[in-house]
């Protein structure tokens, strides 16, 4: 369970929330609301651990996330605005670079199927360069499949999917939610989910 | 950690393999301004060899720096640095699995040049030795500080040039000594103070490096 008390965070002068306390537990999603410019990039970025806040604390399993980093990284899935692929890669190395980075074991076969269940299939080898936006995304989205994770955090995880695409999402979310995961997303667009918590900045 | 470590390695080097014009870019351009310098200057053998180990460092120097512009820029770019800086693997091992590629890409090269270079000077095949070692042990020096200026200036517009004004002067010490070996074992005295010297640099940095180079990284990233 992942829990958030006081949470204040500033950018520059502009203080972009305070008080902010929530808790998520096992099986359970938050969906981020906002408008553009809110603050719910940071604010999935501070729980990620890539911004420090200003005040408040953070804690995973009854733990504060400064004390059990390592457990919390290995525990966290973030996917954030950038595809975070490599241009002069193909999808499959991407994806077996991405793992061994995070020194996850590589398992081919299980690779594979991610990407063609994402509907990459005969893309496997093609550098991303020659993929479209929807494709690099549905890439990245991939690792879902194959790295695993308790908590997700995706930061407007439907951009730039097609319909078909979008369904197909909606139901690995749901999945992950169905075998105790639970999940932080921002997105503007309606989600075909279980009803969630909302939080609106 | 160390499948970290190696992953890191690997993936840039398959990136440099992709990417070849870059690293080309940097050895031709060593080459290009250590054969300048002969022609510039006139074929006085005296002359040349008084020169060389000063100008072949020089050039190594200024080579190492052009690839170290893109060393973190294109993965802060694009996400990818995000992801490293969440892995569960210390930073500092990804870290230094980039400086390791780097100097593999950069460094090797210049170092493997040199000797053919240092003839066009003049060198006594026992100086070209020793310039070669003197190479091996302070290229690997620039990769590492030279990391650490990257991750400084990194998301900063005209980061290239404040890069080479932030990490020119930290090269000093590896080309006093480095160049200051094969000017000693050309007049006869005993290059190994100098290389002891450069050794303990290389030692220095490679072990603090990583590790600080990922405290600026996480400073750019927030």
């Amino acid at each position: 369970m992942l829990a958030v008390a006081q949470l204040t965070c500033q950018r520059g002068e502009r203080t972009l929330f305070s008080g902010l306390s929530f808790t998520l537990p096992e099986g359970q999603w938050i969906q981020i609301q906002g408008p553009n410019g809110a603050g719910k990039t940071t604010l999935l970025r501070v729980l990620a651990g890539l911004v420090q806040p200003r005040e408040g604390t953070l804690t995973w399993q009854g733990q504060a996330v400064q004390e059990c980093r390592a457990e919390w990284q290995r525990a966290l899935l973030y996917l954030g605005h950038h595809a975070a692929l490599k241009e002069e890669l193909t999808p499959l190395e991407n994806l077996r670079f991405s793992l061994g980075l995070e020194a996850f074991p590589v398992d081919e076969s299980a690779l594979m199927e991610a990407l063609h269940r994402f509907g990459l299939q005969e893309r496997e080898h093609l550098p991303v360069r020659y993929l479209s936006a929807g494709q690099r995304r549905r890439v990245l989205l991939a690792r879902l499949l194959i790295r695993p994770a308790q908590v997700w955090i995706l930061d407007e995880p439907y951009t730039a999917l097609d319909v078909h695409a979008t369904q197909f999402l909606s139901t690995v979310i749901e999945d992950h939610l169905e075998r105790g995961g639970s999940a932080v997303l921002t997105s503007h667009q309606t989600l075909g989910l279980r009803p969630g918590m909302s939080i609106a900045l | 950690m160390m499948t970290g470590f190696w992953t890191s390695m690997r993936r840039d080097l398959v990136l440099a393999t992709r990417h070849k014009s870059e690293w080309l870019t940097a050895l031709f351009f060593f080459v290009m301004v250590t054969n300048l310098l002969p022609l510039g200057v006139g074929p006085e053998v005296s002359l040349l060899r008084k020169i060389a180990p000063g100008v072949l460092w020089i050039g190594a120097l200024l080579s190492t720096l052009l690839g170290l512009q893109r060393l973190f820029s294109s993965d802060h770019a694009d996400g990818t640095l995000e992801q490293m800086a969440l892995s569960p693997v210390p930073l500092a091992w990804l870290v230094a699995g980039k400086m390791v590629t780097h100097w593999l890409v950069c460094g090797l090269p210049v170092v493997l040049m040199a000797p053919l270079l240092g003839l066009q000077f003049d060198l006594p095949s026992r100086s070209l030795g020793i310039l070669v070692l003197s190479l091996l042990l302070g290229t690997p020096i620039l990769s590492a500080v030279g990391a650490l200026g990257a991750a400084l200036t990194l998301g900063l517009r005209g980061g290239g040039a404040l890069l080479s004004l932030l990490i020119l002067p930290l090269y000093i010490p590896a080309l006093i000594f480095g160049a200051g070996a094969v000017e000693a074992d050309m007049a006869g005295i005993s290059p190994q103070g100098h290389l002891s010297l450069l050794g303990a640099l290389l030692v220095l940095s490679v072990f603090f490096s990583p590790w600080v180079t990922s405290l600026a990284l996480r400073i750019a990233l927030e």
